[in-house]
């Protein structure tokens, strides 16, 4: 009987929502424009300028302050090499260079690598910089930024389509009248996780491979894996949505506090720019996004090829809110 | 279903005041009151949504619980319906929301729903709208009916059709419970009414057992152009749109004064008490719908 609720309150639920033909495109076609719109932006040259990380510099021997006096070149520290050697392999930097031992690496693949070396190495003359070769594909900001896109736009679908829907019932008396049907609060709201979560992943997987078809965005790891890991960030951030919804009545207010939610998570959770960098503060308030966490392991699947082992950090954090914040908003929900 | 002492307090306001109610099965029972008497919180927590501070109810003998929620049908007076599904959808929706269920084509016939049983609920007009509230209301066969001004924004011929539903039900020995700012349809439908103000119960009774109660006088209406004629005459007067009334005991004895004095009886209109009167007498207040 429980289930054969939960069911009925379920179809009609995704009835509703694949019948709002406005809502449901929008869905979908905000995130296709979003990653067609970088294609497009970053499809040309980006620059001529090359792009050496540097290590000890303050200790640089007379070989390398010449390589690092030359103009057109940006030179940058970097304080962690191995991070840097992964940028140097991602095409992310042109090569990084150990100031103080004369070291520098430089990735066999890449052409902007392959001039720069030329440059270090005819600068000098004496030729005794040590040769380090890594090699590896390009990674664009395009494959950088589409995990972030399609978390984002999932992250959007979860807190609006769920916690927006509960305050819009319950302001309009949808809630009162279920209220006084043998229906739970737990049945309600399971239907409401569960409707949104198929939405939420029907829709990303069609964004995923409906862009893919025209958008060369990379693709290393488990599809499987980064489904589970959709999976459960939109579960996370549907959740997140019931908290917000538990127990507001005004539409304008539920807007005001979701918002509050979704635009720091938005431009602090990793989506359009590495975290690497900013303020400790900064990265600390952005560990407690769910969707700094979506971000992070769908980018090391998508980009680097791992596994689920190697997300299991964000995984766990993610399988932690999600109880957390499911377990707050049933207990603090109000029907009206 | 027996009430007893119900209160309900909010913060400085005692919305219901210690209120016994008993409702006997298969009567129509009306809750009547201006706005702000307490019904509506009254019947919230009668319908089981809203919690009482103090008192009892019981349903078949037994505090509120699963087994009211299953065999009560409830018709609130605004509720919405889901965007972008139909009228089948939402009663078929809410049906599978209870154990046992009314015949579903008997109940889209009888509410004369069959014509629009694949429009959205968007698109339903105030009438339909009202009867799908009550199709829903009776989806699970109840044996209790709660209907909170179901009729209210109807034009007459939709209010008159839902009395007709409305008695159908009563003819099929269910119990219905119904609050309504329309005299008429009280007087009409009820076999009991109680009439609530300040969170009290003033008056309980049926509609014509209190009207014996509370008057042993008729009106006699006659035009308000006759004021003048009427003013040193012994009656109490009332002034009202367009008219004046008379109360008075003895028509006869009334009549002949007004003949006596030469006043015109070519507009004279004489009217029994209504529940309109009653409430007005015991509230003091006009009703507003």
């Amino acid at each position: 009987m429980l289930f054969k609720r939960f069911l009925a309150l379920l179809h009609t639920r995704n009835k509703e929502f694949i019948r709002d033909r406005s809502s449901l495109g929008w869905n979908i076609m905000m995130p296709v424009l979003i990653v067609a719109g970088f294609a497009f932006a970053f499809s040309g040259d980006i620059g001529s300028q090359f792009k050496v990380g540097v290590i000890h510099q303050s200790e640089a021997t007379d070989a390398s302050n010449t390589f690092l006096a030359l103009k057109h070149i940006d030179f940058y520290p970097v304080d962690n090499q191995q991070r840097a050697v992964t940028k140097v392999q991602r095409h992310q930097v042109d090569l990084l260079l150990d100031a103080k031992n004369q070291q520098y690496w430089v990735n066999t693949e890449s052409p902007a690598g392959y001039l720069v070396e030329k440059i270090l190495v005819s600068g000098d003359g004496t030729n005794n910089f040590q040769r380090q070769t890594v090699s590896g594909k390009q990674i664009r900001y395009l494959d950088w930024v589409v995990p972030g896109i399609l978390s984002m736009n999932m992250m959007f679908s979860a807190l609006f389509g769920v916690g927006f829907v509960i305050v819009r019932y319950r302001k309009n008396g949808m809630l009162k009248r279920l209220k006084a049907t043998p229906i739970t609060a737990f049945e309600y709201l399971s239907a409401q996780v569960v409707s949104r979560m198929i939405l939420i992943m029907i829709v990303t997987a069609f964004v995923f491979y409906s862009t893919h078809l025209f958008v060369d965005f990379t693709m290393h790891g488990s599809h499987l894996s980064l489904f589970l890991v959709f999976a459960l960030g939109a579960l996370s951030m549907i959740s997140l949505g019931l908290v917000v919804a538990a127990r507001i009545t005004s539409e304008e207010t539920a807007g005001g506090l979701l918002n509050l939610f979704s635009w720091p998570m938005m431009f602090f959770s990793g989506v359009w720019f590495s975290l690497e960098g900013t303020a400790p503060a900064m990265q600390m308030v952005a560990e407690v996004f769910p969707l700094t966490h979506v971000t992070a392991a769908a980018r090391s699947i998508m980009i680097d090829g791992a596994g689920l082992v190697d997300v299991s950090y964000h995984l766990l954090v993610l399988t932690g809110q999600s109880i957390v914040f499911l377990l707050f908003g049933s207990w603090f929900f109000k029907w009206d | 279903m027996q009430i007893n002492n119900l209160v309900k307090h909010y913060p400085n306001v005692k919305a219901v005041n210690g209120i016994d109610i008993t409702l006997n099965r298969g009567i129509c029972f009306g809750l009547l009151g201006p706005n702000g008497a307490g019904k509506t919180t009254t019947v919230e927590i009668l319908e089981g949504i809203n919690q009482a501070t103090s008192g009892e109810i019981l349903y078949k003998g037994e505090p509120l619980g699963d087994t009211f929620r299953k065999e009560a049908g409830i018709m609130f007076q605004s509720t919405a319906l889901q965007d972008f599904i139909t009228v089948h959808e939402t009663l078929k929706m809410f049906a599978d929301f209870y154990p046992v269920k009314a015949d579903l084509d008997e109940l889209i016939r009888r509410c004369n729903l069959t014509e629009y049983l694949d429009q959205d609920n968007r698109q339903l007009s105030g009438g339909q709208r009202q009867r799908l509230l009550l199709a829903i209301a009776l989806v699970n066969d109840p044996d209790i009916i709660f209907l909170d001004e179901p009729t209210t924004g109807l034009d007459p011929q939709a209010r008159r059709n839902f009395w007709d539903l409305i008695n159908d039900i009563k003819a099929e020995g269910k119990t219905v419970v119904l609050t309504t700012h329309y005299m008429d349809e009280a007087y009409t439908l009820c076999d009991e009414i109680a009439i609530m103000d300040h969170g009290k119960i003033i008056a309980q009774g049926t509609p014509k057992a209190l009207l014996k109660a509370n008057f042993n006088d008729v009106i006699l209406q006659l035009p308000d152009t006759e004021v003048m004629d009427l003013e040193h005459l012994p009656f109490t007067l009332h002034k009202r749109e367009g008219h004046v009334e008379i109360t008075t005991s003895d028509v006869n004895e009334a009549v002949a004064l007004l003949i006596e004095n030469n006043i015109s009886l070519s507009q004279l209109q004489i009217r029994s008490r209504t529940l309109d009167d009653l409430f007005l007498e015991l509230t003091g207040k006009e009703l507003r719908a």
